[in-house]
């Protein structure tokens, strides 16, 4: 890392994430012009989007070799106030939280409370959900049955592909003219609001060509007044590369980087959607610029490298814009999830890691940047020197990348009817979502609390927590029988609140359908422009909705825990055990550690356990997948928690599985925190008893002490882990490599850190089983690391 | 009828007893008593109570065959398989073989961990059934071999000239005690000793690790080792180089 990147890191790192209210200005501004009025909505949003890149501040960051911010300086956060107007009391509480704050200033409050909210107030689309959505739908999201997505950001969830480095934005514009001018208003009847969309594609399109020339005549008379000449070189080529980029074609590596990052800009100013944006497959769309450069001499792995490093900080320069209430809970968190694609197989199906694969993962090692997050695609063609290299990165305990199965990706796609070719260029991305890059709408439309449908099951259809009537009624628990009947229970209650959450998601869909298109986004995904259809009206040539389900290892114990103990051995009966959840195991003590303790559990390879994994599996995909979406799409399900898991489990009393009272439930198809206590083949056997393939996406979190990869055979260990999860169709796995602080956490509160194994030289154990001495020992030599 | 074998621990992904992802079992029972034993409390024979623990299980070997196949699909992909270790496996040379035997038919890969210190005739019914030996040597000086180990070295010696004969493939293994077997004396003896095999086995050095400690307490079991420091890396390199002068392939660790 250079001085240059030092600098910019810095900046970055630590600039305080605030609110900036100059696009929420802007917009306003716009909105009140009698011209908004008069033209149609596409138009409208289009007209919108090239006002803000017309006026908003141009800020070029001393050094940066990449330029474009979403706000005036890095940091500076926006709001979107068309979609959720953020009150002077979210902004207090966004400026005085503890975790995740944005700072506001009087100014910006001044603004907000004489300009924005007035305008805004009651006129967004979050006002428009949540008067749309049935009295059901919000008791249960009351509950937290479900969360909802769409309520405070638009969906998003999409990657591009290669397109841009192929053609300018004036070569779509060509393209937008050719479906006008065939428009066939005679025997079309959607032709007259095709021709809108595609009118406002084409504003669009124009206002990003305006903004990289706004920012080519200010890099223009920075370079005038720059007296370093390095620098003033540098700045010219940049002015240069701003003319011509995103207009035309990109020409070399530079070029192609600052072309995707005014298209992020675009992406982020026009509504910031979920996942903010993603190129995709970085190493495979700039590969063949990198080569053909490396071989002319013109550029160097060391100036390619300098590149890269700009790119990455631009990211982190855009914290996710603030979420407030049940969505700050669901993701707390400054990431954006632009999730960057290494590797996997090109769409001949060949292995695709290249040099620059490698450059790239030098470049995530030395950043150790929260944003953006990486992902490495591994297929089987994949060399394990590749596989060799991100381990080496993982070790260090920097959380990324997080590994992908590409072959498992590419048959989840081919089952649900996508092109082999689209498949193969397609991957990963927010947290482990599987989607056609380029080609695909595919959204996450909110968490689903698995756990917390058993928990109203068992009391017939009343949420405990409020004694309302929420759920209907499946029978009193205490008069079942068998074990089968508590399932039929589950089930019916499950698909009742499914079809409340799809019905709601049917509503919503068609709210941003028609008054929240993104014009901009639908030029760079395909078939928009060729349907003259809008991203959010089914414009994608994929559309696909998710339903993430959350707490899969709880829920497999909880239910383990009824049959054997309730139905199968009789230890309690369920008006016992349902007495012992309603007092939070108060008195219960010794029964509570047989729950824990004697009862099988999820994550050991035992099949008692894993069969009711796979049950609950197949009643959740039942219910969702294929279910058809209101923009033509298909529902389908994934099972991941982002930190859903905490708010979930936050709303559940004690259960089962000996869980506690709002305590945490288990994350993506991880086990219960330690509960697994075979080691990582066991959860491994485990987790793959479930059909990935028919899911977008699962995800499994698997712990490490940076000790055990220490050694060529530890990493050889974690290398065939990886390979033989994705031999059985895992679709995803990360590993947390364990710090010093998480140790000294487990030795004073073991009950919580069972499944812990550390390694000591050639012997490993559960940390929480070593004597305190030894304990202390692995304690120091973690530090040291 | 299978035999039961007494086991005490069952460690599945292990990733240092052999080649690729292993699952090791340890069957109970040793007839050395080493100073610097990590499993103290695998040694004695039988299902023992220690301090309120109780140490050892018994299992068929069907039984064991079917946790131990729970994940062939690790040993497949890695060029892993079983190991089994102990305590000395040789020590229950009925339950072995069976359990061998049931490895080899599944395809699975087989790997023992032995002291060699057994009657050579138990070897030769081995032989066929493992398809690698850990072999531990520690100290060529019979005296010293006794004084530390409470047997003599000199049927050690022998079994692993049996196996070498019979081209069995050996992994040396010798653990690194500082002031013990980690003396320039011994280590040059090793190496002259070995050196007379062809091919050379490769050899695995072990340095000492004070993670026993724990386990003698827990056990209540005298601890002979009490202020022995571990030897340090530069100590371990240069045996390491002792070896790698005289052609041997060399680990640390293994």
């Amino acid at each position: 890392m250079n001085e240059r990147i030092i600098q910019l890191r810095k900046q970055s790192t630590s600039a305080k994430p605030s609110i900036s209210p100059e696009r929420a200005l802007l917009l306003t501004e716009f909105y009140k012009y009698p011209e908004a009025r008069q033209v149609s909505i596409p138009v409208k949003r289009a007209l919108a989007f090239k006002y803000i890149l017309e006026h908003k501040i141009i800020c070029i960051n001393p050094g940066e070799l990449i330029v474009g911010e979403r706000g005036p300086e890095p940091q500076a956060t926006p709001t979107y106030p068309e979609i959720c107007v953020h009150s002077l009391d979210d902004l207090k509480i966004l400026n005085d939280r503890k975790k995740i704050p944005f700072a506001s200033d009087q100014k910006t409050r001044k603004a907000f409370a004489d300009t924005i909210i007035p305008f805004w107030s009651g006129n967004t689309i979050r006002d428009q959900i949540f008067q749309a959505v049935p009295e059901e739908w919000k008791e249960a999201y009351s509950a937290g049955v479900f969360t909802e997505f769409m309520e405070q950001r638009p969906p998003g969830h999409t990657v591009l592909d290669d397109k841009i480095y192929k053609k300018g934005m004036a070569g779509f514009i060509i393209d937008i003219d050719h479906e006008l001018k065939n428009l066939d208003f005679f025997n079309d009847p959607h032709a007259a609001g095709k021709k809108e969309q595609l009118t406002a594609m084409k504003i669009a399109a124009n206002a990003i060509i305006l903004f990289a020339n706004r920012h080519a005549d200010k890099l223009t008379k920075l370079a005038e007044k720059e007296i370093d000449e390095k620098r003033k070189r540098e700045l010219k080529q940049m002015a240069a590369n701003c003319r011509h980029v995103p207009a035309k074609a990109p020409r070399t590596f530079w070029e192609a980087l600052q072309y995707y990052w005014f298209v992020h800009v675009g992406v982020i100013t026009e509504v910031n959607p979920w996942d903010s944006f993603n190129p995709g497959r970085l190493d495979q769309h700039l590969f063949p610029f990198y080569e053909k450069e490396i071989k002319s001499g013109k550029l160097t792995k060391e100036k390619a490298k300098e590149l890269l490093m700009s790119f990455w900080v631009k990211f982190n320069n855009h914290p996710a814009p603030p979420k407030i209430g049940i969505t700050a809970k669901e993701s707390n968190t400054y990431t954006d999830f632009a999730l960057i694609n290494l590797g996997g197989v090109r769409a001949d199906g060949s292995d695709a890691v290249n040099d620059l694969t490698y450059l790239i993962l030098d470049v995530i090692e030395e950043m150790r940047l929260l944003q953006p997050s990486s992902m490495v695609q591994v297929s089987k063609k994949n060399p394990d020197q590749y596989l060799k290299r991100f381990l080496r990165i993982i070790k260090t305990g920097y959380g990324q990348p997080s590994v992908f199965n590409t072959d498992a990706i590419i048959q989840e796609m081919l089952r649900v009817g996508k092109s082999i070719e689209d498949a193969r260029n397609g991957g990963a991305s927010g947290c482990v979502e599987t989607g056609a890059f380029g080609k695909e709408a595919y959204i996450l439309t909110g968490y689903f609390n698995i756990p917390k449908v058993l928990e109203i099951t068992l009391r017939n259809g009343t949420d405990p927590r409020t004694g309302k009537v929420i759920g209907i009624k499946t029978g009193d628990p205490e008069k079942f029988k068998t074990f089968d009947e508590l399932m039929s229970a589950f089930e019916k209650q499950l698909n009742h609140f499914i079809k409340i959450k799809i019905k709601g998601n049917n509503i919503i869909d068609l709210i941003y359908a028609q008054h929240m298109p993104v014009p901009f986004l639908s030029i760079l995904i395909n078939d928009c422009i060729k349907k003259g259809k809008d991203y959010h009206d089914g414009g994608a040539r994929y559309n696909t909705s998710y339903i993430q389900g959350v707490g899969l290892g709880s829920i497999t114990d909880e239910l383990a825990a009824l049959k054997y103990h309730v139905f199968e051995h009789k230890n309690i009966a369920m008006k016992g055990m349902l007495e012992a959840l309603d007092r939070n195991f108060e008195d219960f003590d010794e029964f509570r550690k047989k729950l824990l303790d004697e009862t099988p559990k999820y994550g050991n390879d035992n099949d008692y356990a894993d069969e009711i994994t796979q049950q609950v599996f197949e009643i959740y995909f039942r219910a969702i997948d294929g279910r058809p979406t209101a923009r033509g799409g298909k529902h389908r399900i994934n099972l991941l928690p982002t930190t859903c898991h905490v708010y979930f489990g936050s709303v559940i009393g004690a259960m089962p599985d000996g869980r506690k009272a709002g305590l945490p439930l288990s994350e993506g198809i991880s086990p219960v925190q330690g509960a697994d206590r075979n080691g990582p083949t066991a959860v491994i056997k485990s987790a793959s008893k479930i059909d990935h393939i028919r899911t977008g996406g699962t995800l499994l979190n698997q712990k490490f002490t940076p000790s055990f990869m220490e050694t060529e055979s530890g990493i050889m260990g974690v290398l065939h882990l990886i390979r033989s999860y994705f031999k059985l169709d895992g679709h995803h796995i990360q590993f947390n490599v364990v710090t010093a602080e998480t140790l000294k956490k487990a030795k004073k509160h073991p009950e919580n850190y069972r499944d812990l194994i550390v390694r000591v030289a050639g012997y490993s154990d559960y940390f929480v089983d070593l004597t305190e001495e030894l304990q202390d020992e692995i304690i120091r030599r973690t530090e040291q690391n | 009828m299978s035999v039961a074998g007494i086991i005490f621990n069952i460690q599945r992904f292990s990733v240092n007893d052999g080649p690729g992802i292993r699952t090791t079992v340890f069957l109970k029972g040793c007839p050395l008593s080493c100073w610097w034993c990590h499993n103290p409390e695998g040694r004695a024979q039988g299902i023992v109570k220690i301090n309120g623990n109780t140490i050892g299980q018994s299992i068929t070997p069907e039984k064991l065959l079917k946790i131990l196949l729970k994940d062939r699909v690790f040993y497949e992909e890695s060029g892993g398989g079983v190991t089994f270790s102990g305590g000395e496996p040789l020590a229950q040379p009925e339950f072995l073989s069976e359990i061998l035997s049931l490895c080899r038919q599944a395809g699975i890969h087989t790997t023992v961990d032995t002291t060699g210190y057994a009657d050579q005739a138990i070897f030769k019914d081995m032989l066929p059934i493992t398809d690698l030996w850990l072999y531990d040597l520690k100290l060529m000086d019979p005296v010293q071999h006794l004084k530390y180990t409470e047997v003599s070295n000199y049927e050690i010696l022998a079994n692993l000239e049996y196996l070498m004969k019979n081209q069995a493939q050996v992994i040396i293994r010798i653990p690194l005690i500082p002031g013990i077997t980690a003396t320039q004396v011994n280590i040059e003896q090793l190496i002259t000793y070995l050196d007379k095999f062809d091919p050379k086995p490769e050899v695995n050095l072990l340095p000492y690790h004070k993670i026993a400690i724990g386990k003698y307490q827990k056990f209540n079991i005298t601890d002979r080792m009490i202020g022995v420091e571990e030897l340090s890396k530069e100590e371990t390199d240069r045996y390491a180089a002792q070896f790698e002068n005289s052609y041997f392939m060399v680990q640390i660790g293994g």
